[in-house]
């Protein structure tokens, strides 16, 4: 997923300057690091919540021995984040911060749907064998050059939309775990309390893959990527006479798109 | 291979015209717009972080933050607006039924003499309403329901309980309390284990004073002679050993709201 490695879409010439692309705008930019610490407050105070019961309860392993050679999470974690006895405080943060997180979702959603971004974001017809060739290339295998991309590439656009799709699913399993009664359609959709349990702390442990991942990605892709997130725009080299802004072609097409950018 | 260099052709063709879309400007300006993200965004972290920290040092109300028992009571607020009447809690299978937990034992660690235990009904002065002994809750045609027993720690049962509807019980009083108050409160005969309930939860339907489970006597780590239960709340509300129920107009205190827990812990 890296995208310091991006092929430029118009033809390289000799002549170039460099010039700064808005890459994230500054809603996504600001939704995102919104995300960031809440999703932690959440995790934070959904393991004090798991860890009440004193057991892993979706720990599956060979009853005879006691052996469990899996566990969502292991009693380490519990040890080292002291997270036990902690109940009250857990489900005091998770149930009022998780509004924030609802509403900053809801919000994230609504500004894709509206701006048109979901057009960077989605999958498209070219993306699962684009993501394949990334995994290929991000792992070593393969040497070849990456497929061209928009903003973003395949792997990123399958991985990004599958976490923002695993957030909605976050956030109905929570409501059918807190809600069970009052819910109990949403809970039945989820195949019952318990199983509404497993779903919600199973995506918990897939935002936590993801966040490592992401880590890494971020990492490789280089301190240009990493502070697009922070000013929105990426630097590239662009040949002269290619630049156009809206001072230069005030009819473009594209009103919508620089509305929301902060150029 | 041709079918994949027009695909290639295409794809390249339409991520170009995507990323014709984004607006460029030239390095002085985006020198400029960097210094002020990343001013504004130093500062946005800063101010989250002293306020999250405001958050966790606020004086506590009932060992928690008040502004997170605001928290609390908002959601409170919330799902009570939301609260259909007759809506009821999902009902099981009796085979489903699976042996309960025992988990806490405030209030029912002192052995009682079932013989002597009486449950005695207050009002909202505290003057006693009424006493009663097993046989007069007894006398009340006995419902069984098998329904989802939920622990604020998470875990979960499937239990068969049976015993008399609280508001048929509760019927008797009606015209010796007039309107019926707001609250009830519960406690165990010792006084050590207490509960808070709204009067809703209490007339509804599946809210019972209990004295089987799966079709047993209760036992006296599940409340002997006489429990409550009901499927809308946790259960730490469900108190065990009822010794007095009080109706009053107060929004009684309850043990583990004392401990930081929420009042209303419905479900």
């Amino acid at each position: 997923m890296s995208t310091t490695e991006q092929q430029p879409v118009w033809p390289v010439e000799d002549e170039t300057e460099k010039v700064a692309v808005l890459k994230h705008t500054r809603a996504s930019r600001w939704m995102h690091w919104i995300n960031f610490p809440l999703l932690t407050i959440m995790i934070y105070s959904g393991l004090r919540i798991y860890w009440a019961d004193l057991r892993d309860p979706f720990g599956f392993g060979v009853g005879l021995v006691g052996w469990h050679w899996f566990d969502f999470l292991p009693d380490v974690i519990n040890e080292e984040l002291s997270l036990d006895r902690k109940l009250a405080k857990g489900m005091a943060y998770h149930f009022t911060f998780g509004w924030l997180f609802v509403i900053n979702g809801v919000a994230y959603a609504l500004y894709t749907w509206r701006s048109g971004e979901w057009r960077q974001l989605l999958p498209d017809r070219y993306s699962a064998r684009d993501a394949v060739e990334v995994v290929k290339h991000d792992l070593f295998i393969r040497n070849k050059p990456l497929p061209p991309q928009a903003r973003y590439n395949g792997a990123q656009r399958w991985s990004y939309s599958i976490i923002i799709g695993l957030g909605g699913i976050a956030v109905l399993t929570g409501f059918a775990i807190y809600k069970p009664t009052q819910l109990n359609f949403l809970t039945t959709l989820f195949g019952g309390y318990e199983s509404s349990r497993t779903i919600h702390f199973a995506v918990t442990m897939a935002f936590i893959g993801f966040f490592v991942i992401h880590l890494l990605q971020v990492a490789r892709a280089g301190w240009g990527n990493f502070t697009s997130m922070v000013t929105g725009y990426q630097l590239v080299d662009r040949p002269v006479g290619r630049r156009t802004t809206d001072e230069d072609t005030p009819d473009a097409p594209r009103t919508d798109e620089l509305e929301n950018a902060d150029v | 291979m041709s079918d994949n260099s027009a695909k290639d052709a295409a794809r390249a063709e339409r991520y170009a015209a995507l990323e014709a879309e984004a607006p460029v400007i030239d390095r002085a300006a985006y020198g400029k717009h960097s210094r002020r993200a990343v001013l504004t965004g130093g500062l946005t972290a800063l101010a989250a972080a002293v306020s999250f920290r405001w958050v966790a040092n606020r004086p506590l109300d009932n060992r928690t933050p008040d502004v997170l028992r605001r928290g609390h009571e908002f959601n409170e607020a919330l799902w009570r607006r939301l609260s259909r009447d007759g809506a009821m809690a999902p009902t099981f299978d009796r085979s489903e039924s699976s042996e309960l937990r025992v988990n806490g034992r405030h209030g029912i660690r002192e052995e009682i003499d079932l013989d002597t235990w009486e449950l005695r009904v207050e009002g909202p002065d505290g003057s006693l309403l009424g006493t009663h002994q097993m046989d007069d809750i007894t006398a009340f045609a006995k419902t069984e329901m098998t329904i989802e027993h939920k622990c604020v720690e998470g875990w979960s049962h499937v239990v068969t309980w049976g015993g008399t509807v609280f508001s048929e019980f509760a019927e008797q009083y009606r015209e010796q309390l007039g309107d019926l108050p707001e609250f009830v409160s519960l406690e165990t005969p010792d006084g050590d284990y207490y509960v808070g309930m709204d009067i809703a939860s209490m007339l509804h339907p599946q809210t019972m004073l209990t004295y089987e489970l799966q079709g047993e006597p209760l036992s006296s780590l599940h409340g002997a002679p006489l429990r409550l239960t009901t499927p809308n709340k946790y259960g730490i509300k469900q108190l065990k050993r009822i010794g007095t129920i009080r109706f009053t107009n107060e929004q009684p205190t309850d043990y583990w709201y004392e401990r930081g827990y929420d009042w209303y812990a419905q479900l």
